[in-house]
């Protein structure tokens, strides 16, 4: 073996027995530095004859060049290995939950009426509004109810004293509205037929237990024109409650009822199926109650300047937490106002659940964390 | 109102089943709200005779019984005194379930004895009271029949009356509406004119016509009120829940309930001169048939003695002149009051009756004579004596007026054609005087009818008769595209609602009333609007403010262990009493921590900034003006006075913010530091350029911006809103943001001191600048700020 294959020797187990990249480039610089064995090899080429050079170059060119490969493959080699050692070191409990996060909650009341709105929406019905503070007059008079009509002593309503430096008079007191309804009348003050409202909001009555609580929601609807009929009242309300239920068939009944501002007068009830722990909407073999309705009274209409005999229409009113309760199998209506966060978690929607009647009325909740 | 069915066929001769008659009074609008039948539990109860009859071995009053229950003979062992061989009753086999202990019946051994099943008593089986002895059925009574066939039942059914419909609340107008249904015919109703004998001593003087049009009294002389009520009646009032007492008030009760025909019986011993039909004087007491003494006003009807008022006409009867057992001679009141008058006292007295309900909404004017009449006989037939010629004040009278149903009307309205013919049938059957021409019914109301009033009155009519299932139902027609329905404000509630949510809040609803003990820190320096008559004193008061009730839940999960908590609430609030003196809230309380503690140190404890970032998302949210509005320190004096403030535009204030008062939250017992904010909706301006949809041109340089950091010490009272407003304003040209980095106080400064570090954001615009250009800049902002706050660089 000459020299040359000698030193190529030395300096491949020097390679080979390298353990750090440290280690490692002292081997390249002591072979292939400016002071190498190789480079000190290669700087003898100049004294030699010319055939001797170029074999000799030729020689030691190849050796350098495996050289360089093999400290380059080590090279390689040790740097993987510090990789698998520092990524052995960097191991997580991945394991672990994440970073706390919050989301919130919308209440049922709100999800309804913006279901309710995108129903109505598409029957061109506008929203309005009224004071939960009522006068006599909004209230019940103009609603055909005058003071000593028996139909107000079908809600007990209370009463705010209109004047506080005299006396509390019953005749003349506010009252804290017991019902949408009187959103009717200030609708028809001030705009004339056609009409077709709906008026969501906040109704009280002194009646507290399971089923009452002494605030509830109402939703009342109002259409007037020229040709709107019992039939069109009936057909509304059905495709109304079809689609807030979400159901494909729902059996509906609607029986003769009484209400002082509607003649004539209905109740609607929807079919449902009633187990120990369930209650479905849709078809089942019992009924339930689910709203009011029935064509305006003349005099209802009389009572805000609008003519009974060229204009018609109907009524109807319903309360938004029953629905919700009945939708969304909510089993008490007082746990609606106890602002129990578990409760609210549990019955509430998340911000991203919109209502529309193209992508649907709800997610119920989906996305929940 | 209840009934049974043995008492509705007193009046209506039909063949209808129970089911029947129930579905087709809830379709005519007599709405039935519940069926007590207890046939439906007797199923597997069978007629049974005892063969014989032992003594039991072990006991003194046990008998072992031979049973046979026409298959079998089984051997049951029986504790009740009227056994006797041949006795047949009601057998329960084992297995069966006993009605009144809801339980079923085991194969028992009874002192060592086995019992095959028992017999049974009326108690047990909830057809009657009787639980002295087992049930003995006639001797001829068959073996092996169902209980259900043998027994006396009688089903009673509840059905809810609405107040245009007072004849209903008499079993009589119920059978009537039924058979004009086509359930059956309406049997006539025989009422004998009674002459009398003699001329009533106490005499009748109405003063006031208008609320007393009509009076009839009767003398009845040699009563016995002892006498026993006849069972059919008591049974019948029992089972709607009248208690018997008396026969004379177990007679008018049940007229009452018949025929909706009240009714009053003085003790005439009792009563001193005659009677006077008169309005109380103001102030004149009264002592009701209840024990409660009442003070009545001139508007107030009174039936009055020579010693004054002795009974709430219409209303309720007094206690001092009543009937009581040893009663002899009465005198019989049927008369007719105005329905206003009695609901106006009434609802004045807050004093409910049977009498008020029927009186306030309608009395046959027509039933007085005969009803005074009917109830002389029964009083006669049942308590004996001898009757007076009749009273009568004022006369019968009933004049309604004709309305018409025109069939074009008809179509228009209801839109579904019925024919004329049927439609005068149909108001015939219910007792209307019909008269017809082409296309029109004139219809005139039967005199226990008070609710017809107009032509939609008798379009009801023939639609509950027809059937409201029977008419089409027809969806409404609408414009080609739907169009935005919300105003405004609306929509704003809404997008509040999910930016709260979305932050990570919950909402709730609370109710609008509040505790005024609570309310009264809340008030904003407005008067409270207190309840009249609060259904609780928790809630009696409009409230003034949604942290309130907030608070009294954030209150209660804590008790329960959920002392972290995001809430909020949009919402009306109220300022005054009047109606409309209320503004919409979007308020909400951080109470606790952002999160339970956790292995990460993400959970830190709510501040103040939560808050105020809570308002101004708000805000935000409706397109409110977050860069421009004031934050001032002056929120109202239920915040924490160093730890609060208002967002403003002038005078008109967007939201409070801050955190809650401690004194407040003492008083509520909380006793945890709590967040709070409050965005006043409607005082948020609508963008300026609230219509238009497009964005504004975005300018975006090609050059980088340049950051520089500088520090000023100012005196600790100076906001550091007015060192950034300073600088933003130092150059508007080319100082696109001002960032405050650093706030510090504390050694190497002084006292009143403090240290506010700010990053400035230069965006060049042509070229970059040059040092000398950037130098003018930052010593424009350090002169600025000097101006404007005094704040030195430090």
């Amino acid at each position: 073996m000459s020299d040359i294959e000698i030193i190529k020797t030395e300096i491949e187990a020097q390679i080979a027995s390298a353990q750090e990249i440290k280690a490692l480039d002292d081997v390249r610089v002591g072979a292939l530095g400016k002071k190498g064995r190789i480079t000190e090899l290669l700087k003898t080429l100049g004294g030699m004859p010319v055939e001797e050079r170029i074999e000799f170059g030729k020689k030691i060119n190849v050796i350098k060049a495996e050289l360089e490969a093999k400290i380059a493959a080590k090279k390689q080699e040790l740097e993987t290995k510090l990789l698998n050692e520092k990524l052995k070191s960097e191991v997580i409990d991945v394991t672990l939950p994440c970073r706390p996060e919050v989301q919130g909650r919308i209440h049922p009341v709100s999800k309804v009426y913006e279901e309710l709105v995108a129903i109505f929406a598409e029957m061109g019905f506008e929203v309005a509004e009224g004071p939960d503070i009522e006068d006599q007059f909004h209230n019940f008079n103009a609603l055909n109810t005058p003071p000593n009509h028996p139909a107000r002593q079908m809600q007990d309503t209370f009463y705010i004293n209109n004047d506080v430096s005299k006396e509390f008079d019953l005749d003349n007191a506010y009252v804290v509205r017991t019902q949408t309804s009187s959103v009717q009348i200030r609708t028809m003050e001030k705009k004339q037929p056609p009409i077709r409202i709906i008026a969501p909001g906040r109704t009280y009555r002194s009646d507290y237990d399971a089923t009452h609580t002494p605030m509830f929601h109402q939703i009342e609807g109002l259409v007037v024109d020229k040709t709107t009929t019992l039939a069109h009242l009936k057909g509304c309300l059905y495709d109304v409650m079809k689609a807030f239920f979400e159901v494909d068939e729902l059996p509906v009944r609607f029986r003769p009822s009484y209400f002082p501002f509607t003649e004539p007068s209905a109740e609607m009830d929807i079919g449902c199926l009633k187990t120990k722990t369930e209650l479905k909407i849709g078809a089942g073999t019992d009924w339930l109650e689910i709203l009011g309705c029935g064509m305006v009274h003349p005099n209802v209409l009389r009572s805000c300047g609008i003519a009974p005999e060229e204009y018609q229409g109907f009524a109807f009113g319903m309360g938004m937490d029953r629905l919700a309760m009945l939708k969304y199998g909510i089993p008490d209506l007082r746990t609606f106002f106890e602002s129990d966060v578990r409760w609210l978690k549990n019955y509430g929607f998340t911000a991203l659940d919109f209502s529309s009647m193209t992508s649907g009325l709800s997610n119920n909740g989906g996305l929940a964390r | 109102m209840k009934f049974t069915l043995s008492w509705l066929k007193e009046h209506l001769d039909t063949t209808a089943s129970v089911d029947e008659i129930v579905e087709t009074l809830t379709r005519i609008g007599l709405e039935v709200e519940e069926v007590i039948n207890p046939a439906a539990a007797l199923e597997g109860f069978n007629t049974a005779k005892i063969e014989t009859v032992e003594m039991h071995p072990d006991s003194d009053h046990l008998h072992i019984l031979r049973v046979n229950t026409g298959k079998e003979t089984l051997q049951v062992v029986c504790g009740a005194p009227n056994v006797h061989e041949g006795l047949i009753g009601i057998y329960a086999p084992t297995g069966a379930l006993i009605p009144c202990y809801g339980e079923r019946l085991k194969v028992a051994k009874i002192r060592g004895v086995e019992s095959m099943g028992m017999m049974c008593s009326e108690k047990e089986l909830m057809v009657g009271d009787d639980h002295s002895g087992i049930i003995e059925l006639p001797a001829d009574t068959a073996i092996g029949v169902p209980a259900a066939e043998i027994l006396n039942i009688d089903p009673v059914i509840e059905v809810s009356i609405t107040p245009n419909r007072a004849e209903c609340l008499g079993v009589r107008g119920i059978a009537r509406d039924l058979a004009a249904a086509g359930l059956g015919t309406l049997k006539p109703l025989n009422i004998k004119e009674i002459k009398g004998t003699f001329k009533s001593p106490i005499l009748v003087n109405v003063m006031c016509k208008d609320a007393c049009p009509t009076y009839t009294a009767r003398y009845i002389k040699g009563v016995n009120n002892k006498a026993e009520t006849p069972k059919w009646m008591k049974d019948r009032l029992t089972a709607i829940g009248l208690r018997p007492i008396s026969a004379l008030v177990d007679i008018t009760n049940y007229i009452n309930y018949d025929l909706a025909r009240p009714l009053h019986v003085f003790d005439a011993d009792k009563l001193v001169g005659n009677v006077t039909v008169r309005m109380a004087e103001n102030g004149e007491e009264f002592v009701a048939l209840n024990e409660k003494s009442y003070v009545l006003d001139d508007k107030s009807l009174g039936i009055c003695d020579d010693e004054g008022v002795q009974c709430l006409g219409g209303i309720m009867g007094g206690l001092s002149k009543g009937s009581f057992e040893d009663t002899t001679n009465v005198l019989l009141e049927c008369a007719l009051f105005n329905p206003v008058c009695i609901a106006r006292t009434g609802r004045k007295l807050q004093l409910d009756s049977d009498s008020r309900a029927r009186y306030e909404r309608w009395v046959d004017p027509m039933s007085n004579i005969s009803g005074n009449n009917y109830a002389t006989q029964m009083i006669l037939d049942i308590c004996g004596g001898e009757a007076s010629e009749i009273e009568v004040a004022g006369e019968e009278k009933f004049e309604a007026k004709p309305v018409q149903l025109r069939m074009a009307k008809m179509k228009s309205f209801v839109g579904m054609e019925i024919e004329q013919e049927k439609c005068a049938a149909i108001l015939r059957n219910l007792g209307f005087t019909v008269s017809e021409s082409e296309g029109v019914i004139t219809a005139v109301s039967p005199s226990w009818r008070g609710d017809i009033e107009c032509e939609q009155d008798l379009i009801e009519e023939v639609v509950r008769m027809v059937g409201l299932d029977n008419i089409p139902a027809v969806s409404m027609k609408t414009a080609d595209f739907p169009k935005p329905v919300l105003t405004t404000l609306q929509n704003n509630v809404m997008m509040v609602k999910h930016e709260l949510a979305m932050r990570g809040m919950y909402e709730t609803v609370t109710f609008s009333f509040t505790d005024s003990a609570i309310a009264k820190y809340f008030r904003r320096g407005h008067q409270p609007v207190d309840i009249q008559n609060p259904i609780i004193n928790e809630l009696d008061e409009m409230r003034p403010s949604l942290l309130p009730n907030l608070l009294i839940g954030a209150k209660n999960n804590i008790a329960r262990g959920y002392t972290n908590l995001a809430i909020f609430e949009v919402a009306p609030e109220f300022f005054g009493r009047t109606p409309g003196e209320q503004q919409t809230a979007a308020s909400g309380i951080l109470v606790g921590k952002t999160s339970k503690k956790d292995w990460s140190g993400t959970s830190r404890s709510y501040d103040v900034f939560d808050a105020k970032a809570a308002a101004l998302a708000a805000i935000g949210a409706v397109k409110g003006p977050i860069e421009a509005p004031q934050i001032t320190t002056d929120a109202p004096q239920y915040y924490h006075p160093g730890r609060s403030g208002a967002i403003r535009l002038g005078r008109n204030v967007l939201a409070y913010f801050g955190e809650l008062h401690p004194a407040v939250l003492k008083a509520l017992d909380i006793k945890t530091n709590v967040m709070a904010f409050e965005v006043f909706l409607e005082n948020i301006p609508a963008p300026r350029d609230g219509k238009s949809k497009a964005k504004k041109k975005l300018e975006l340089s090609t050059l980088q911006t340049v950051e520089k950091d500088l520090a000023f010490v100012c005196d600790k009272n100076v906001p550091s809103i007015n060192i950034v407003t300073a600088a933003k304003t130092a150059d508007r040209e080319n100082i696109t943001d001002v960032r405050i980095f650093d706030v510090y106080e504390g050694e190497n400064l002084a006292q009143d001191k403090k240290s506010i570090a700010i990053t400035v954001t230069f965006q060049p615009k042509e070229k970059s600048y040059t040092d000398a250009e950037l130098e003018t800049l930052m010593n424009k902002v350090i002169f600025e700020v000097g101006k404007k706050t005094g704040a030195a660089l430090r």
